[in-house]
């Protein structure tokens, strides 16, 4: 048997890392947000928190493509906000690989938010007020405390969100198109050789590399996860 | 040294509860549901009241009216849980340093090295709270407590969650960090002999609302016959302050003397300037109107009858004012009663059973 087959193409190593990329950023940038959103909803209670709580659910209910197309509504290059970061600040997502790190991020999202939320509902809260009453400040508290005790939902909500992004396609494909090696992810690629005649070895090739991908993501996040459940963190 | 006067409404509870504490320990005492920790909760700033202020010395913590309001991480209290609340990720040195790297004055105040030996937790350093028990929980709880250096300890029913042998051991370490430390402790707890055991001051709290507040044997007496027969009869006590006499060392008895008579508790009671506080239930108390001679009961106490109280129930209250001072409650049946003519007035003999006296409360008991 010719291994030659199992070896990868150019555009298909370019896809691979092109993915790895979109959704190491789209979870690395998004986490922080995803951190403060489910510590606000599990912690305060506030006027418009259940439009919050929806808004950030939203994109877990819509059609992909929806979700696609109002970010290219608000966020494309004519957007409501696209056009100010583009004329202000020459920022630009659509058809570019950080618009496909948006839209990965965004599917994401309310992924990453409930796995944290829950983990932060689940602290004790006299544990933060032990903390006060030991002359914490409440900033200190929050990263003495709070977010080594939330870190096992942390891990959980990053990995979902990172394994969310290597397989978005439809709201990814509606906002940046699907562009070699700009915005030609592994879902895309596959998808386009799904499209072509000769096409079925290339989209077998990427099918056992996305499988490789998800298996480790999954294996590692487990590994980390009951880590931080044992010693609940590493000491500061 | 500290003073509160506060409200506070919760749904259909209401706490309206003015107090005041010095040095040494100061007893909240209730039924659970009263309000004693929710009043620990307003002294240590972790929740607001709707009204009032507390002030500990000269510095005002919370003045509502005023606008006041000094957070919980300024006001230097420092705070004892039930069950400890150890930070679970953090091994029991870094509990213990926690509070150490917010106070900046730390290390002129208390010493490290004192408060690892009192606490006898010098080997537990290493270990995460997971794998200590209940008791060593406690000990570390106290010594984080300690290290921040605060004002006022809070102490909130800290032996509740566990067995007799360590409650005695660590009411033997709260002693030792009131005495070695001095600072003032206020102490919340539903369980009679540890504040008999403790408390300068008991602060009695019933529905939100202080009830009785002074020293120990003054306090933890029913005031009105009401009180008496409505409260559970097991649960119904009277502390009496003794001096310590001599330790029979064939028998292994201790004998505690007070005017009306003297009773004795087994095992050593080690002699001490100041009375020791023995906590006796009323339904163990018996009552003649002679000394019978010939009965196992060694404890006599002289009294006269203060009231009676007694309605329909078979069991009346019979309180007696004792020889020289003080107040013993006993039970008895109605029967018994009519059958001695028990009245006010009546002289009668109050007569106790050492073994039904619990010494292990009672501060320094050694084993017989």
């Amino acid at each position: 048997m010719d291994i030659g087959v199992f070896t990868l193409s150019l555009a298909e190593w370019t896809a691979v890392r092109l993915t790895l990329r979109i959704a190491a950023t789209a979870t690395a940038v998004s986490l922080p947000f995803g951190i403060a959103v489910a510590y606000g909803l599990a912690r305060w209670q506030f006027p418009g928190k259940g439009l919050i709580d929806g808004l950030v659910h939203l994109p877990l209910v819509l059609p992909p493509v929806v979700t696609g197309y109002m970010l290219l509504l608000v966020l494309g290059r004519k957007g409501v906000i696209g056009s100010v970061l583009a004329d202000t600040f020459g920022i630009v997502f659509s058809f570019r690989w950080t618009g496909a790190a948006v839209a990965a991020g965004i599917m994401g999202f309310p992924l990453m938010v409930r796995a944290i939320r829950l983990s932060i509902e689940n602290i004790d809260r006299r544990l933060e007020a032990a903390s006060g009453t030991l002359g914490a400040p409440p900033v200190a508290t929050f990263f003495l405390v709070t977010l080594p005790l939330a870190l096992p939902g942390i891990i959980a909500g990053a990995i979902l969100s990172f394994a969310k992004a290597l397989g978005e396609f439809g709201a990814t494909i509606t906002f940046v198109s699907n562009i070699p090696g700009e915005t030609q992810t592994i879902s895309a690629l596959i998808y386009t050789y799904t499209q072509v005649p000769d096409g079925d070895i290339g989209a077998m090739r990427l099918m056992l590399v996305a499988t490789a991908i998800a298996l480790i993501a999954l294996v590692s996040s487990e590994m980390m996860h009951r880590q931080a459940q044992r010693r609940l963190t590493v000491a500061p | 040294m500290i003073d509160v006067a506060v409200t506070l409404r919760q749904g259909a509870f209401f706490l309206d509860a003015a107090f005041s504490g010095g040095p040494g320990i100061t007893a909240l005492f209730g039924r659970s549901g009263t309000g004693k920790s929710t009043l620990i909760a307003l002294i240590a700033g972790i929740r607001r009241p709707d009204r009032g202020g507390i002030r500990i010395g000269d510095s005002v913590l919370v003045d509502i009216e005023a606008g006041v309001w000094v957070p919980p991480h300024r006001r230097r209290i420092g705070l004892v849980f039930q069950d400890g609340q150890l930070f679970p990720h953090l091994t029991v040195r870094q509990n213990l340093f926690y509070g150490r790297r917010f106070r900046r004055d730390a290390q002129s105040g208390i010493d490290v090295d004192a408060v690892i030996a009192t606490l006898g937790i010098e080997a537990l350093l290493p270990r995460r709270p997971a794998k200590l028990s209940g008791g060593e929980k406690q000990r570390v709880a106290l010594g984080r407590a300690l290290l921040a250096n605060p004002t006022l300890l809070l102490m909130d029913e800290p032996l509740a969650s566990l067995d007799m042998a360590r409650k005695v051991e660590i009411l033997a370490l709260i002693e030792r960090v009131r005495d070695d430390f001095g600072i003032p402790i206020v102490y919340v707890s539903h369980a009679v002999e540890e504040v008999a055991r403790l408390a300068n001051t008991v602060v009695v709290l019933d529905q939100g609302r202080v009830v009785a507040d002074g020293p120990p044997s003054a306090v933890l007496v029913p005031r009105t016959k009401e009180s008496a027969l409505a409260t559970d009869r097991f649960s119904l006590v009277s502390v009496l302050e003794f001096r310590v006499g001599g330790y029979d060392d064939r028998y292994g008895l201790t004998e505690l003397r007070r005017s009306a008579g003297q009773i004795f508790l087994t095992g050593k009671v080690p002699p001490r300037p100041g009375p020791v506080r023995v906590v006796i239930h009323a339904t163990d108390v018996a009552l003649a109107s002679h000394v019978p001679d010939r009965v196992s009961i060694r404890n006599v106490l002289r009294a006269t009858v203060d009231d009676v109280a007694r309605d329909c129930h078979p069991i009346a209250s019979v309180r007696l004012a004792l020889q020289g001072g003080g107040h013993l409650v006993a039970l008895a049946t109605r029967q018994a009663v009519d059958e001695l003519q028990l009245g006010p007035g009546k002289p009668v003999y109050a007569l106790l059973k050492t073994v039904a006296l619990d010494e292990r409360p009672v501060g320094g008991v050694n084993a017989a």
